[in-house]
C-alpha cells in the first residue's frame, strides 16, 4: 500500500470516505475547516455521496441524524464551541440509537477561547455532553496513522453498537502532516431493519426519543445502560510505551501523549525510567488495564492540555493503588517535549 | 348495497387522536393521510413530526416517521431526502417550531430549495406546553406569557412565515390555507396534494401554512375558534397562494429534456 503525506484533517476525511461515509454535514469553525473543505471536494464525487454545508452546528448534527436513520454512514465535524451546540443532537442520536461520527478538533476554551490545540473537552466528550443518561464512545488518536485507522474503526463501532462515536483530537492533530497508509476498511455490517426508508408494502416504523410513559422510559434507559456495560468491557483500547523497567508512568492521550513520548525519549540515559500509558478510548476508559499496571508500578503522572479532567478517571482507576500526580497546560498552551521532560524530572526527583 | 362515501384513510392508523376537541391537527392529519392514499405513496413516504402537540404523529400516520428535536425537522428532512431522493419526505411543524426555535433550519431548507414539503400548522400559540406566546401570536392576544395581551413594544409582531418565505428563490410552491370550514378544508387538501405532487415531480420546496384552531389555549369554543380564524386571524394572515412556480419548473424540466 502507498504511503501518502497528508495533514490530519484531510486524513480523517479520506479515511471516512474510504470507510463508506456517504453523508457529511458541517459548519465552518477553526481549526477543523480543512476537513469540511475536504468533504466538500471529495464526497460528492463518490456515488450517493452527499455534502451539506449546514446553517449551524445544530442543523448539521440533526442532518446526520436524519441521514443515519435513512441508512447512510454519516459524519459531522467541528471544534469545541461548535461541539457544544451539537449536544442536543448527540443526545438525541444516543436516545434513538442512531450511529454517526462526530469529530471534535478541540481548541482552547472555555467560551470562544482561542484556536490553539487543547484538551479541555474531555469531560464533555466522556460524560455524554448533552442531557440525559447516555454515553458516547470516544476515540483519541495519537498520530496521523491513528487518525486514519480510528476513523475507520469509529464507523464500525457506531454501527455495531448503534451509538454516536466521537473522534476527539485537537488543532495540532488536525493540522500536522504525516505519512499515512490507508488500510482496507471492513465491509459494513448494519441491518436494514434499523433503517427508515419508507414502509413499502410492509408495516410502518418510527424512530423516536420521546417516551412519555416513565416505565417505558426507564426500561429504555436500562437497555442503553446494558449496552454501555458491554462496551465498557469489550472496547477499551490503550497503548503501553516503554513500561518494562519504568519506575514512573505518564498517563496522557492524543497530542499530550505524543509530547510525553518525546519527553520520555529525552530522559533516556539520565537514570530516569519513565513509561507511558496512553488511553486510546477515553470512553470507555481503560480503567482495569491501568489498575493492573499498578501491581508493578506505583508512581503515576497525569499530563493533559487542561486543568485536569482525565485525572478523574485515572483517580477512579488508581486511587488507593498508586500515587498520582498531575501536570497540565490548559487554554491552548502546548509544552515542548523538552519542557515536559524538565517537569517530569523535577517531579520524579522531588517526590520519589 | 350501501356505497362507501367516507372511510378511514389507509395511511391513518386505527388509533384515537389525543388532540383536544376542535383542534385542527386531527383534520390536518386526516387530509394529509387522504392525499398520501390518493397519490399512492404510503410505502415511499417518510414523515418528520415535531416537538409539540403533534409529537405523537407517528401514532396516527401509517408511514415511516422519525421525530425531530424541536425545530430541527427541516434539517432532518433535507438529509433524508438527499439520502433517499426517490422518497417523499415531509416535515410537520408548529409555529414555535418553524418560526422561533427552528427558523434557521426552516429558512435554509427553503432557501436551498430542498425537494421536501413542510406542513406548517399556525395556531398562534404554543399548544402542548400550555398556551404561551408563539412567534405568530396576534397583537393583543392573551396567552400565559402575555397575560395582558401581546404588546408590540415588548413582544414584537406576529411573524408572517408565508410572506417571508415566498421571497426566497428556493421556494417553488407556497400557500396559506385554513381548516375552519368544510370548504376551507377541501382547499387545504388540494394545496397539500399539489405540494406533494410538486415534490414527486422533482420541482422543489413546498410549504403549506395552515391556520388551525386551538380552542383549549384560545379559551374559546370550537365554533368560536373557527369564527376567530375568519374574523381575526386571517386578517393578519391572509390565505392564498404566495408562490407557485410549478408551471415554470415543469417547463424548465421539459426544455432540459
Amino acid at each position: 500500500m502507498n504511503k501518502v503525506l497528508m495533514s490530519g484533517n484531510y486524513v480523517i476525511g479520506e479515511a471516512a470516505i474510504r470507510a463508506g461515509c456517504r453523508f457529511y454535514a458541517g459548519y465552518p469553525i477553526t481549526p477543523q475547516n480543512e476537513l469540511t473543505e475536504y468533504m466538500a471536494e471529495h464526497i460528492r464525487s463518490v456515488e450517493g455521496g452527499v455534502f451539506l454545508q449546514s446553517e449551524s452546528e445544530i442543523a448539521a448534527i440533526n442532518m446526520i441524524a436524519g441521514a443515519s436513520a435513512a441508512g447512510l454512514r454519516v459524519m459531522t465535524s467541528s471544534s469545541s464551541p461548535g461541539i457544544s451546540l451539537k449536544q442536543e443532537g448527540i443526545s438525541s442520536m444516543a436516545a434513538c440509537e442512531l450511529p454517526g461520527i462526530i469529530v471534535n478538533i478541540m481548541r482552547g476554551g472555555p467560551g470562544l477561547g482561542n484556536i490553539r490545540p487543547s484538551q479541555g473537552d474531555y469531560f464533555q466528550a466522556t460524560r455524554g455532553g448533552g442531557h440525559g443518561d447516555y454515553r458516547t464512545i470516544v476515540l483519541a488518536p495519537g498520530s496521523g496513522q491513528e487518525l486514519a485507522d480510528l476513523t475507520m474503526t469509529a464507523f464500525d463501532l457506531a454501527d455495531k453498537y448503534r451509538n454516536p462515536v466521537m473522534i476527539l483530537a485537537d488543532g495540532m492533530m488536525g493540522q500536522m502532516m504525516e505519512p499515512i497508509v490507508f488500510k482496507k476498511p471492513k465491509p459494513r455490517v448494519y441491518s436494514k431493519k434499523f433503517m427508515l426508508q419508507g414502509a413499502g408494502n410492509g408495516k410502518s416504523k418510527f424512530i423516536r426519543g420521546l417516551l412519555l410513559d416513565p416505565i417505558d422510559s426507564e426500561e429504555h434507559n436500562w437497555k442503553l445502560a446494558r449496552k454501555y456495560a458491554v462496551i465498557s468491557i469489550s472496547e477499551p483500547r490503550y497503548e503501553l510505551y516503554n513500561i518494562d523497567d519504568a519506575e514512573m508512568i505518564i498517563v496522557a492521550y492524543g497530542t499530550a501523549a505524543r509530547i510525553a513520548k518525546g519527553a520520555i525519549k529525552r530522559l533516556r540515559g539520565s537514570g530516569i525510567n519513565i513509561g507511558l500509558f496512553r488511553p486510546i478510548t477515553l470512553w470507555p476508559f481503560p480503567e482495569l488495564q491501568l489498575r493492573e499496571l499498578a501491581a508493578k508500578v506505583k508512581k503515576y503522572l497525569v499530563f493533559e492540555m487542561s486543568t485536569g479532567q482525565m485525572l478523574d478517571d485515572v483517580r477512579l482507576a488508581l486511587q488507593g493503588y498508586a500515587d498520582i500526580k498531575f501536570h497540565g497546560r490548559p487554554g491552548g498552551a502546548v509544552p515542548t517535549p523538552a519542557e515536559l521532560a524538565n517537569v517530569i524530572a523535577k517531579i520524579y526527583k522531588r517526590n520519589y | 348495497m350501501a356505497k362507501t362515501v367516507y372511510k378511514r384513510p389507509k395511511s391513518l392508523k386505527e388509533n384515537i387522536f389525543h388532540y383536544c376537541p376542535g383542534c385542527g391537527h386531527s383534520i390536518a392529519h386526516r387530509i394529509i393521510a387522504e392525499v398520501i392514499d390518493e397519490l399512492d405513496i404510503r410505502g415511499i413516504t417518510i414523515g418528520v413530526p415535531p416537538a409539540g402537540c403533534a409529537v405523537l404523529a407517528y401514532n396516527y400516520f401509517d408511514v415511516d416517521m422519525i421525530e425531530a428535536p424541536h425545530g430541527r425537522g427541516p434539517a432532518m428532512a433535507s438529509a433524508i431526502k438527499r439520502s433517499l431522493p426517490d422518497r417523499v419526505v415531509f416535515s410537520y411543524q408548529g409555529d414555535g417550531d418553524l418560526a422561533a426555535i427552528g427558523i434557521a433550519e426552516s429558512f435554509h431548507a427553503a432557501n436551498r430549495g430542498e425537494n421536501i414539503t413542510i406542513i406548517f400548522i399556525n395556531n398562534c400559540v404554543y399548544g402542548m406546553t400550555g398556551g404561551q406566546m408563539a412567534p405568530t401570536t396576534m397583537l393583543d392576544q392573551k396567552t400565559t406569557t402575555t397575560p395582558l395581551g401581546r404588546n408590540k413594544t415588548l413582544d414584537g409582531y406576529p411573524v408572517k412565515v408565508s410572506e417571508i418565505f415566498s421571497q426566497l428563490k428556493g421556494v417553488t410552491y407556497l400557500e396559506r390555507c385554513m381548516v375552519n370550514s368544510p370548504v376551507n378544508i377541501n382547499k387545504t387538501k388540494k394545496a397539500i396534494k399539489k405540494a406533494f405532487q410538486c415534490q414527486i415531480d422533482g420541482f422543489g420546496f413546498s410549504l403549506i401554512e395552515i391556520l388551525s384552531p386551538c380552542p383549549t389555549n384560545w379559551k374559546m369554543s370550537a365554533v368560536n375558534s373557527c369564527k376567530w380564524i375568519d374574523e381575526v386571524m386571517s386578517k393578519e394572515f391572509p390565505p392564498g397562494v404566495f408562490k407557485d412556480e410549478i408551471a415554470a419548473a415543469r417547463k424548465a424540466a421539459e426544455d432540459a429534456r
